[in-house]
């Protein structure tokens, strides 16, 4: 059984109509990442995944519970999947170690030591054990980030959601919190990243997803969806993020 | 390479009058003349010996302070600190009704709200002082307190009502998203992240509220409380008949310039702390 199923999703916002009937799966263990333009619904799809957004149409099954259904216990299954923003999302008022256990507290009820165990282990997970006691405002874009990937990992999700993880952050920073993502895929952390990062996507993924006027155009490995498209859109989208002063020819 | 256009002579410009910096010059020295001669006129007509014998006679200043001005003060502390408490729980409560999914809710706390903003608080006052009149045999337990802490605090939480809300209202909405997407209830995410950030946020506002307070407690004296537990105004007045002299009350004036004065240092203080971390 797939740990994400999606089925014939649809999403609008009063006449913007984002997404057009989406059906995809996410397998146990798997890496997925989502490209395609801005604006063609991959943030949405992913917000709809956790229910952040509400669809109007379609399913959406995390581990065989329907989470669209209305009488969904919607707190506990989020519970299950973590989630990362593009602008962090971190709650200033708290510590980076606080950040990380104030979930587990109040949510799985985990006792103080246990919940200071598990967000210890996490932020050294994401290399900042020696940041636990600043403040969000304390800490650059990319610490701040990679401490909200191990707020999110202190919960123990069985899947981790990450909304264009690395777009906030100045180009130098980048990198520490991919090579974070990556150490967590080879982990088998199964994982749906929107991104702009071909290389990363490349890279880690098990799969690309092309999306683009909220549906899904295309999908596949990496080296086929990448490195071999086969739909015209998706060769116009790849040619403008790998070589973006290139001047397309007029015909 | 192009040239500065000149006329045909290399003779300045002749302009006629003052520059506009000789007019502003000239014009502040006109504004000094005068406050000078006002000031002047003032200090010479005006009887100083009555003046002082009136405002400051150094025998009533004494004798204000003998009589129990400081205990004045307390209670006016205590007065306002009580109604300040009240102000904010009744405020919290009736922000979260405004923001609540149930309409009803939202209609009693903007009724509430809307009622209490428009009226003068000394027309609550009066009601509160006549209360016990008109239901013969009603108590208000703590008396005095109870019933002062009620009245100032039925109007502050009207006032506070409204800070609070639109400080919740400028928590940024990615902040509940996290909270929510961590698996945390609204009821929560609205306890542990949202109101504590909303509190910080309304902290310089707050205080200005704080210093209407101090101001408003004043009125205390229309509900008609006993002599030992008299406020600041209350006190002052009962002394200043007494006298048949303003002094007592220009101590007690000054007395509430020592509450809110650094209390609206403090405002502007958080103030600028919160602009520089936004």
């Amino acid at each position: 059984m797939a740990l994400v199923e999606i089925k014939s999703l649809h999403k609008s916002f009063g006449s913007n109509h984002v997404l057009r009937g989406i059906d995809f799966t996410v397998e146990q263990g798997e890496v997925v990442c989502v490209i395609g333009p801005s604006g063609s619904g991959k943030s949405t799809l992913l917000r709809c995944v956790n229910l952040l957004e509400t669809p109007q149409e379609g399913q959406v099954i995390v581990r065989g519970e329907d989470i669209t259904h209305p009488d969904c216990h919607l707190d506990e299954a989020r519970q299950q999947i973590g989630m990362v923003f593009q602008q962090f999302n971190l709650f200033p008022h708290l510590s980076a170690l606080a950040n990380c256990t104030v979930a587990q507290r109040t949510v799985l009820k985990r006792p103080a030591e246990e919940a200071d165990r598990v967000a210890r282990a996490n932020l050294e997970r994401v290399g900042l054990s020696d940041k636990i006691e600043a403040y969000p405002a304390q800490l650059s874009g990319g610490q701040q980030q990679r401490v909200a990937i191990a707020r999110a990992l202190s919960m123990d999700p069985a899947l981790m959601l990450f909304d264009e993880p690395t777009s906030a952050l100045d180009p130098e920073l980048v990198g520490d919190v991919l090579t974070v993502m990556r150490k967590l895929a080879l982990d088998g952390m199964t994982m749906l990243v929107v991104t702009h990062e071909m290389a990363f996507a490349r890279e880690v993924a098990d799969r690309v997803v092309f999306m683009d006027g909220g549906v899904i155009v295309e999908q596949g490995p990496p080296a086929e969806v990448i490195g071999n498209p086969k739909e015209e859109r998706t060769r116009t989208f790849l040619r403008r993020v790998l070589d973006p002063t290139h001047v397309e020819p007029t015909p | 390479m192009s040239t500065v256009p000149t006329s045909g002579t290399d003779t300045p410009v002749e302009r006629k009058g003052l520059s506009p910096r000789q007019r502003a010059q000239r014009s502040r020295w006109i504004q000094y003349a005068v406050l000078v001669v006002l000031v002047l006129a003032a200090a010479f007509s005006a009887n100083w010996g009555q003046i002082v014998s009136v405002f400051f006679k150094p025998e009533f200043i004494k004798s204000t302070f003998q009589d129990g001005v400081l205990q004045a003060l307390v209670k006016t502390l205590e007065y306002t600190a009580g109604a300040f408490v009240i102000g904010l729980a009744g405020g919290t409560l009736l922000a979260l009704m405004k923001l609540s999914q149930v309409g009803p809710y939202r209609w009693i706390a903007t009724a509430y709200i809307e009622f209490f903003r428009g009226l003068p608080a000394i027309v609550v006052f009066i009601a509160f002082s006549l209360l016990p009149l008109a239901f013969p045999g009603m108590t208000i337990p703590w008396d005095p307190y109870g019933v002062v802490w009620l009245a100032l605090g039925i109007v502050a939480s009207a006032y506070m009502a409204e800070v609070i809300r639109a400080g919740i209202q400028a928590v940024p909405k990615g902040q509940v998203e996290a909270a929510r997407s961590l698996g945390m209830p609204a009821g929560v995410a609205m306890r542990k992240i949202v109101l504590p950030q909303a509190f910080r946020i309304v902290l310089p506002p707050l205080t200005n509220d704080l210093i209407l307070l101090v101001k408003d407690s004043s009125l205390v004296f229309m509900i008609g409380v006993a002599a030992d537990g008299y406020e600041l105004t209350g006190f002052g007045r009962d002394l200043a008949n007494t006298y048949s002299n303003l002094t007592p009350i220009v101590v007690c004036g000054f007395c509430y310039l020592l509450i809110t004065l650094p209390l609206g240092l403090l405002a502007r203080r958080l103030e600028a702390r919160t602009a520089r971390t936004r």
